[in-house]
């Protein structure tokens, strides 16, 4: 060797070698969850041989229940082109149309943990903003009559984000003016949703007798795209609309970059002149107003309502969707789909192989197991990731 | 006299990167080797790896005769390999006793710790090598310069006869050094042998018996003190002639732009640690702020550039009063911070060279419109800054991470030279930088100067003060003891400074 190896090349453009590892870190980026969620299925399939069952039944009944089954997609599309009858062809979406509206509060209550990851906080309390939230659109959805839907639905929207933002900027309040950590409050505030969820249905929203809130009006849903039973609607538009606005706001943006800064390294936003508690403040309220989304596009787009035990652990399945997706707008998503169409065709695996629901909820966790602890994945496959430039996800308990 | 320890054709690779490249070195019985080298010229691998930390990919170390695998830092010292780290591996609240026992713990029917056994052997070698370390005192009530005896202690009492000591005088004064030698002479004496890993010039012709001068993780060259000069072991390190030298003209000061009064601050442990600190700054000119590191320069810096609330006293900038402890009004009002530690402070590590380039301006045009970041803008503006300032990187969307201490210390002084400034504050700014880098920034500061702009300096390296300022300030236990022009000022009437003492005084005594 003739060239002294320490210095780097000098040059300075965005050269081919640089763009070449540019792509080659995408593809590493994806390489691992996708080998994670692949060795949980594996894995996953050896739990239902060790239990008795046949996993590429099992897989086979996964895979009709949430995408469907071609054979009927077929069947109703020459029925459609034969007779004019959508009947069957859209019975045949049904599966796949489900799975994207499981996945919808998915999506947002997953850019609300991310969010808060990139701001090197640790939103632990998207479950009780999701309940909020969900209450806040059910009493405008509800309440408020004679608006026609254009007003009404923004409205039922905007009190979803507000009831779920003010839930999450109590906690950032408390970290930026006393140091309090967020991870214990946003958890405190999770119990005292439940329990003010509790009060509020049994008493001032209750309705008839049952502790639930009134049907919301008609004006304040969110419209769906087919008739009854497909419930597939325009949250899941929105949600894909949001996770767009907050990659924006997250990268392109001057806030964003402030939010990045203080998450990645808070002495050198100090040093910059950035305002970091207020950061904290502005971040927390952000992620509760997005987990209050995912709360109001459940209520406005598929329950119409909202009764006790609503929120089905959204907000704690979104710490793992937020880990599993880089913290990043599009790997959140994706993870969402994962999550949504994993859980919706879990039914139909029971139903028509016999394999318990709950094997997902073991999948679920091996993916998050081995997305947290990437090591397990590099050594199974023996591949060498470079880990230069990770994400901070979150800094230690005592700051 | 036997080689106690050699390494012949130690090749280690990294990724992409040819870390050391069939390193030879002898070390003979009772010498001192100072290995010289810039920062990333292979000098800390080539101690792992014989530190058992890394394992060459190639080569042969023989340690007294005998060919060795050195499986990790047990193993070395086993063989008698000790290690004295830069930054001390000390637990403060704990005495000398407990902190040299740990993790050779002897005890008393297996269960009991045997203190004066381990009390003992620490007197018995602290008399032999002329320590003076008391065992048992708390490290936390130490000097520097004793911990780091203590830190000698650790590595004699695991009966290690081979030392090495990466960079042993960076948080030493003056006078430190001088007994640290001394102590390194005694050692040799008594038939201990040494390698010194040191990227300072003037030290290895002090102290080395033999120099070997690593470059680019090769042997540069081999060479005995009394055959070297400075200038020849420079070049040697850096591949090119260096001019060891800041050039500069005579200071032309006016317009005062910098004012202090009576500053005092606390730092995070509610210690006052500036008490009562008055001076100030001239446009054109270089105010140096000499001490040992820890007597409240940095607590001084913070509350300067807003980065600490300070609890008394006044400052003032272009005569016009700072609201306290506001980073981004102090920086909007035309200072530049070079932060004492780039890594903590000065950039955000996982963010790539281009967003680093504009940390403290993102917010304004042309990098901001609106609330909307200008990608084009600031690409541009990093891959001018990268060419202006010399920044060696493979683009400009690499994180900062992946750059040496030096390049990343010119991103930083890119930076911050590259918007409209009346004062710079530059804190440590070549701490831990090869020699080449050194020269580059001093000849920026000067350069800074001498278009008018006001510097502080401050800077725990005498010979830099020295170099570049114009009037020497010693900071000692929170208070600044003399401000004296450097025209004027003597390394050893600064070195008394540093340590307290007033030159007048200590002469009349």
């Amino acid at each position: 060797m003739s060239e002294r190896p320490t210095k780097p090349p000098e040059s300075i453009q965005p050269d081919d070698a640089a763009k070449k590892k540019e792509t080659a870190s995408w593809r590493q980026s994806l390489l691992l969850p996708a080998l994670a969620v692949l060795t949980g299925l594996i894995i996953g399939g050896i739990v239902i041989v060790v239990s008795g069952g046949n996993p590429f039944q099992a897989y086979g009944a996964l895979f009709a229940g949430s995408f469907g089954t071609p054979s009927d997609f077929f069947a109703g599309l020459q029925v459609y082109f034969a007779t004019g009858e959508s009947h069957d062809l859209i019975r045949s979406l049904y599966p796949f149309t489900e799975s994207l509206v499981a996945s919808t509060p998915y999506i947002f209550a997953a850019l609300s943990v991310a969010i808060g990851f990139r701001c090197g906080l640790f939103n632990i309390g998207a479950e009780g903003q999701v309940l909020m939230g969900a209450l806040g659109s059910a009493y405008v959805g509800y309440s408020l009559t004679g608006l026609p839907a254009y007003i009404h639905l923004p409205l039922a929207l905007l009190g979803g984000v507000a009831a779920g933002g003010v839930w999450g900027m109590i906690p950032g309040y408390l970290k930026a003016r006393f140091g309090a950590h967020e991870v214990v409050n946003t958890m405190m505030l999770n119990w005292i949703a439940f329990k003010l969820s509790d009060w509020l249905l049994n008493g001032p929203m209750k309705s008839g007798f049952r502790p639930v809130t009134p049907n919301v009006l008609p004006t304040a849903e969110l419209p769906r795209f087919f008739a009854d039973p497909l419930r597939f609607n325009w949250g899941f538009v929105l949600a894909l609309l949001v996770a767009w606005a907050v990659y924006w706001l997250l990268f392109k943006t001057t806030l964003g970059f402030e939010i990045r800064s203080v998450g990645a390294n808070p002495d050198a936003a100090k040093y910059s002149g950035m305002n970091v508690t207020r950061n904290f403040v502005f971040v927390l309220a952000l992620a509760g107003g997005l987990a209050g989304l995912a709360g109001s596009a459940q209520v406005l787009g598929v329950d119409h309502w909202v009764g006790q035990g609503f929120s089905a652990g959204y907000g704690y399945d979104a710490i793992a969707l937020a880990l599993l997706g880089k913290s990043h707008p599009l790997g959140v998503v994706l993870s969402a789909l994962l999550f949504g169409f994993l859980r919706s065709g879990a039914t139909s695996m029971q139903s028509m192989a016999g394999i318990p629901i709950d094997i997902i909820s073991i999948i679920q966790g091996l993916v998050v197991v081995f997305v947290a602890a990437p090591a397990i994945i590099r050594w199974i496959y023996r591949i060498n990731i470079d880990t230069t430039g990770d994400t901070v996800l979150t800094r230690g308990w005592g700051r | 006299m036997a080689n106690v320890l050699e390494l012949h054709g130690v090749t280690k690779r990294f990724p992409g990167v040819l870390a050391n490249d069939h390193i030879d070195i002898a070390l003979k019985e009772g010498h001192i080797l100072a290995l010289l080298g810039e920062n990333g010229a292979g000098k800390t691998t080539l101690m792992n790896i014989l530190y058992g930390l890394y394992k060459p990919d190639e080569g042969r170390i023989i340690v007294h005769g005998e060919e060795v695998d050195i499986h990790g830092p047990n193993d070395a010292i086993a063989r008698g390999i000790g290690m004295v780290h830069q930054h001390f591996m000390l637990i403060p609240v704990m005495t000398v006793i407990e902190n040299v026992m740990l993790g050779v713990e002897p005890t008393v029917n297996g269960i009991f710790l045997d203190k004066a056994r381990v009390a003992a052997r620490i007197r018995e070698i602290s008399e032999q090598f002329g320590l003076d370390v008391d065992p048992d005192s708390y490290i936390k009530d130490l000097p520097v310069g004793i911990q780091q005896r203590v830190e000698i202690i650790k590595v004699l009492y695991r009966n290690a006869n081979i030392l090495i000591l990466d960079e042993p005088t960076a948080v030493l004064t003056p006078q430190e050094v001088d007994g640290l030698f001394q102590i390194l002479h005694t050692l040799i004496e008594k038939g201990k042998s040494i390698i010194f890993i040191t990227h300072k010039l003037k030290e290895v012709m002090a102290v080395a018996d033999e120099i070997t001068v690593l470059r680019g993780g090769r042997v540069a060259g081999s060479v005995l003190p009394q055959e070297a000069s400075l200038e020849k072991l420079a070049t040697l390190m850096v591949g090119r002639d260096v001019n060891l030298v800041v050039m500069k003209k005579t200071a032309a000061p006016t317009d005062v732009v910098l004012e202090v009064q009576d500053l005092y601050v606390r730092d995070e442990r509610e210690n006052l640690t500036v008490q009562g600190v008055s001076f100030e700054v001239r446009k054109g000119e270089v105010l140096g702020i000499a001490g040992v590191q820890g007597n409240g320069q940095t607590e001084l810096v913070y509350a300067l550039t807003g980065l600490s609330e300070p609890v008394s006293g006044q400052i003032n900038l272009m005569g016009k009063p700072v609201r306290h402890g506001r980073p981004r009004e102090i920086l909007e009002r035309g200072v530049a911070h070079i932060p004492e530690d780039r890594q903590k402070h000065g950039l955000i590590l996982s963010f790539p060279i281009h967003d680093n380039m504009m940390l403290c301006t993102y917010y304004q045009p042309p990098f901001a419109r609106g609330i909307t970041l200008q990608q084009k803008v600031i690409l541009d503006n990093a891959t001018e800054l990268v060419k202006q300032f010399d920044v060696r990187t493979p683009s400009i969307y690499v994180p900062a991470s992946s750059l040496s201490g030096g390049n990343q210390q010119k991103v930083i002084v890119a930076r911050e030279f590259s918007r409209p400034i009346e004062l710079l504050i530059a804190s440590q700014p070549t701490r831990g930088l090869d020699v080449g880098s050194i020269e580059y920034i001093h000849n920026r500061i000067i350069e800074k100067r001498d278009e008018g702009t006001g510097v502080l300096l401050v800077s725990s390296e005498l010979d830099e003060i020295i170099a570049l300022s114009d009037r020497i300030a010693v900071m000692y236990h929170g208070q600044i003891m003399a401000i004296v022009p450097a025209a004027q000022a003597t390394k050893e009437d600064l070195g008394l400074l540093m340590a307290g003492i007033q030159p007048e005084s200590a002469r009349a005594a």
